[in-house]
């Protein structure tokens, strides 16, 4: 498996992301936001967590339109795979890959802590090596999480299967404890959670390894 | 020619921090006041002088930068 990680003025999760694909067997090419393309061959695009761009506007939305992002949507539209964490989810909403949009905390805080995530499906290549329904630890960061849909658009996540983590004890006021979502062919994911925070004992615990060992499977398989 | 532009979180989105204004003018002693939004003005300094050209480029900058169309209206002011 080849990813490509993609690097934004601001981003900060960025190497965590690429030895959690690295620790699950990808190759990982790190890639500039002024690049244009993506590496030949790349099957999934990693878009990490941070602040690109210092948030300014809104968060995400600057990155969104950034070179880089333009080889992004082509990959997703040809059926790629793309990974979005926290920052990177909000960024995968700005671009339209995922629909919704991360509000501003209803506490109003920057929450950081561990949360408990239900996995809701276990259809997809990201969330396969789960059971579903069964509950992981994964911790959060951020300000803007608190997940918003129109009410058409929930009902379309929820009737598709495409809600693939929830809260069990929403922290940011997410539209139906909303903690990660698939987009329309399933080879999307965007969470607010990181799992590349939780993929290997020293960082206190490995619910999030399965994760990226799971895409990793599901790529070899392909 | 300057455009000048509102974004606003839509009426049905939630908004966190119009809420905790709206708090802290109550527990200031501001009474009756039922609702506060908060939204932001950008200001754009533009070389174009033809209003209507403006106002498109302006438009187009709202739709795909400016605002966020999912949670976000607009308008576009020029001067």
């Amino acid at each position: 498996m080849h990813a490509a990680v993609i690097v934004f003025p601001g981003s900060n999760c960025d190497r965590d992301l690429a030895v959690a694909f690295e620790r699950a067997g990808a190759r990982v090419s790190m890639v500039w936001h002024k690049d244009t393309d993506l590496p030949q061959g790349v099957d999934v695009v990693g878009v990490p967590g941070g602040f690109s761009y210092g948030d300014y506007l809104r968060c995400g939305a600057i990155a969104a339109n950034s070179p880089i992002c333009r080889s992004v949507i082509a990959h997703a539209d040809k059926g790629g795979y793309v990974l979005g964490v926290c920052n990177g989810f909000q960024i995968l909403t700005e671009t339209g890959i995922l629909p919704g949009a991360l509000l501003r905390n209803a506490g109003l805080k920057y929450v950081c802590k561990p949360v408990g995530l239900r996995v809701v499906t276990s259809d997809s290549a990201f969330t396969h090596g789960y059971a579903a329904g069964s509950t992981i630890t994964v911790p959060i960061a951020h300000h803007d999480g608190n997940y918003y849909a129109d009410d058409a658009t929930l009902e379309r996540l929820q009737a598709e299967d495409r809600v693939a983590f929830a809260y069990t004890d929403n922290p940011n006021g997410s539209a139906r404890d909303i903690a990660g979502i698939l987009s329309e062919n399933r080879r999307g994911l965007g969470m607010m959670p990181h799992p590349e925070r939780m993929a290997e004992p020293l960082q206190g615990g490995t619910d999030g390894a399965a994760l990226f060992a799971g895409l990793l499977g599901a790529l070899e398989r392909a | 020619m300057k455009a000048r532009v509102h974004v606003m979180l839509k009426s049905g989105v939630l908004d966190p921090q119009g809420e905790a204004v709206r708090h802290a003018l109550g527990s200031m002693g501001f009474g009756g006041v039922e609702a506060v939004r908060q939204g932001k003005v950008i200001e754009l300094d533009l070389a174009e002088t033809d209003a209507a050209k403006a106002k498109a480029t302006v438009t187009e900058m709202c739709e795909k930068l400016l605002a966020n169309t999912v949670i976000e209206s607009y308008s576009v002011e020029l001067a």
